[in-house]
């Protein structure tokens, strides 16, 4: 047989670069335009938000008699309002309000109700029963009345308008986060953490929460949206954020009266709102197509 | 069936009085003593006492809310501060123009809603569905009272074709309808498109087309309607969204409905008001989800032999 094996060379296999999860979720994220114009869109309204101070031209609540309901011009780019205020600089400053409510009254509706919803589907039974009734009580109440009945037992205001919001979206993360944690509880890996020893609040800890984030981490990105526009709604109807505080509600609702003389005032306020709707849902779909593995590539 | 449908019922009787206590300790809880409401600023100290007594407000809570758990099983919500009516008399003078308004909404969403999402998954990847899909993106990101506030202004006040507000006639509901309407049909064009996209890549949807049916039977006798299930869920969960969206549109045209009379309620702390229109709204969305949930198991077959 003379054939020497040595000599029988095989093609080198290629060489793949180790991705972390972060890093290939991002990679994922990041071919989708509309999540990345949804980022985009997104991260100027946190700069808003953040630098509002350098960014803003004048002082949003400084009022200018001699400048009253000005069209866009050079000196004010958005044009100004009722009072002679800078609309661009209002929406600015608004942006941090907006900014706030959207990111804290997630955070309250995170935390609850991942706490919640991991208690009812890790132990189920009377607790499950218990607290899944009281979700449903809230479930049954429109968002909308829910946060109109809180507010007017709380009071106007900025922190009271977060709580409303975030006990009003409390039972969607709570029955995301119930429906993941069941299929995950009987699962081989969680039973082997078992055998070993480790306690329920371990495994909760260090299984089940992080294996059931994907779509916790969808429902924040797409509630960021949705509690903006609750916080406008309240403040629409004068229950949220009270003037003269620059928020985008409220300069629709005091601009609706100034309709036909000067639109620009409920114009702007109204884009500013559905940008930042707009940037938290295309967001929110680029995170479910990138961290669903069956659109893996 | 029957089975289902009364122990969906029986379901609904916790779920109605757990939001009784929500709704009775929001409003036991919010500052402002109604006895001093009713009476006004210049009342003086004794008569507020008074009346406090004859209603019950110095009652612990829980006898003030068993008190009015049994006044409402009587139909009694109290009487509202403002005109001194029965709360109840006024929902029912309200809640008719809410309920109209919810459906025409649901009508125009479902039309603009059903033709642009069969049309984009039809069409998928073209230019109308590109087009469709984003509108519809739009739709849903644009809040209803600024929409409500730019048609007004288009419609209303540039062009002079539709009335700004009130409820008298046809031509008042088109524009409110329009609002509300938007953003479930951008809610309902997104689902009817990819339930149809899920469809119509099935094998019978083929096997339709080597029968050499036309397209448009293909798509409208095969597709459509499998994938009006999921479609149906929508509409009816759609129907109990404007119930509840209703209060800021009825507050932007002036709709005598339940959502403005609720805000202005609450304006002049007028609470008994909120109280009824809270729960009278929170029941009829149980009452639509059920409603959904029956046609839900009539329509899928599937679902009905569960039950059977």
């Amino acid at each position: 047989m003379g054939t020497n094996l040595n000599t029988v060379t095989s093609k080198p296999l290629p060489v793949y670069k180790k991705r972390s999860q972060g890093a290939e979720i991002w990679r994922r994220f990041r071919q989708n335009r509309n999540a990345l114009l949804g980022m985009g869109i997104f991260f100027i309204l946190v700069s808003f938000a953040l630098f509002a101070e350098i960014i803003a031209p004048y002082d949003p609540i400084q009022q200018n008699y001699e400048k009253i309901m000005q069209p866009p011009s050079r000196q004010h780019i958005l044009g100004t309002d009722e009072l002679g205020r800078d609309i661009f600089s209002r929406i600015v400053y608004g942006a941090r309000i907006s900014m706030t409510v959207g990111l804290i009254a997630v955070g309250i509706a995170f935390v609850a109700g991942t706490a919640l919803g991991v208690i009812c589907g890790y132990y189920g039974g009377v607790i499950d029963n218990v607290i899944m009734r009281f979700v449903d009580i809230l479930m049954a109440i429109p968002a909308i009345l829910l946060n109109i009945s809180i507010v007017a037992a709380l009071g106007t205001g900025l922190q009271n308008v977060m709580i409303a919001i975030g006990v009003s979206n409390v039972p969607r993360f709570c029955r995301i986060i119930r429906a993941s944690v069941m299929s995950l509880r009987d699962q081989e890996f969680i039973e082997a953490s078992r055998a070993a020893g480790a306690t329920d609040f371990f495994i909760i800890i260090d299984h089940i929460i992080p294996n059931s984030l994907a779509p916790l981490i969808v429902q924040a990105t797409v509630s960021v949206g949705s509690s903006i526009l609750q916080c406008a709604s309240l403040s629409f109807i004068g229950l949220g954020i009270v003037p003269p505080t620059p928020e985008w509600g409220a300069m629709l609702s005091t601009g609706r009266d100034f309709l036909r003389k000067a639109p620009h005032l409920t114009t702007f306020p109204g884009l500013a709102i559905m940008a930042a709707v707009y940037a938290a849902n295309l967001m929110g779909d680029g995170l479910r197509d990138a961290l669903d593995p069956k659109l893996k590539r | 069936m029957i089975r289902y449908i009364l122990r969906r019922i029986l379901m609904m009787i916790p779920v109605m009085l757990g939001v009784t206590l929500i709704v009775f300790t929001m409003m036991y809880i919010t500052p402002g003593d109604p006895a001093q409401i009713i009476l006004g600023d210049n009342a003086t100290p004794e008569a507020v006492a008074k009346l406090r007594a004859e209603m019950g407000l110095d009652d612990p809570f829980l006898v003030r809310y068993f008190r009015f758990v049994k006044d409402l099983l009587r139909g009694d919500l109290g009487i509202c501060y403002a005109t001194k009516q029965p709360v109840f008399d006024r929902l029912i003078q309200t809640f008719p123009n809410t309920v109209k308004l919810a459906a025409f909404a649901v009508v125009v969403s479902t039309i603009m809603g059903l033709s642009l999402g069969i049309i984009s998954a039809a069409k998928q990847y073209s230019l109308f569905d590109n087009i469709a899909m984003l509108l519809a993106m739009m739709g849903n990101a644009m809040p209803n009272f600024w929409q409500g506030l730019l048609l007004m202004l288009v419609f209303s006040l540039w062009l002079g074709w539709l009335p700004a507000s009130g409820f008298s006639s046809f031509k008042h509901m088109i524009l409110p309808a329009l609002t509300m309407g938007t953003s479930s049909a951008a809610v309902l064009a997104r689902m009817t498109r990819s339930s149809m996209l899920e469809v119509i890549r099935a094998d019978y949807i083929s096997t339709a087309r080597a029968k050499g049916q036309t397209e448009f039977k293909v798509i409208m006798h095969h597709a459509f309607r499998n994938a009006m299930i999921p479609v149906i869920t929508t509409i009816g969960l759609q129907f109990g969204r404007q119930l509840g969206g209703a209060v800021l549109t009825e507050s932007i045209f002036a709709i005598p409905g339940v959502g403005k009379m609720m805000v202005d309620a609450i304006k002049a702390r007028n609470y008994p008001v909120v109280q009824g229109g809270v729960l009278l709204i929170a029941l009829s969305l149980s009452i639509v989800n059920l409603v959904v949930d029956i046609l839900y198991a009539y329509i899928d077959p599937r679902i009905k032999s569960q039950y059977k």
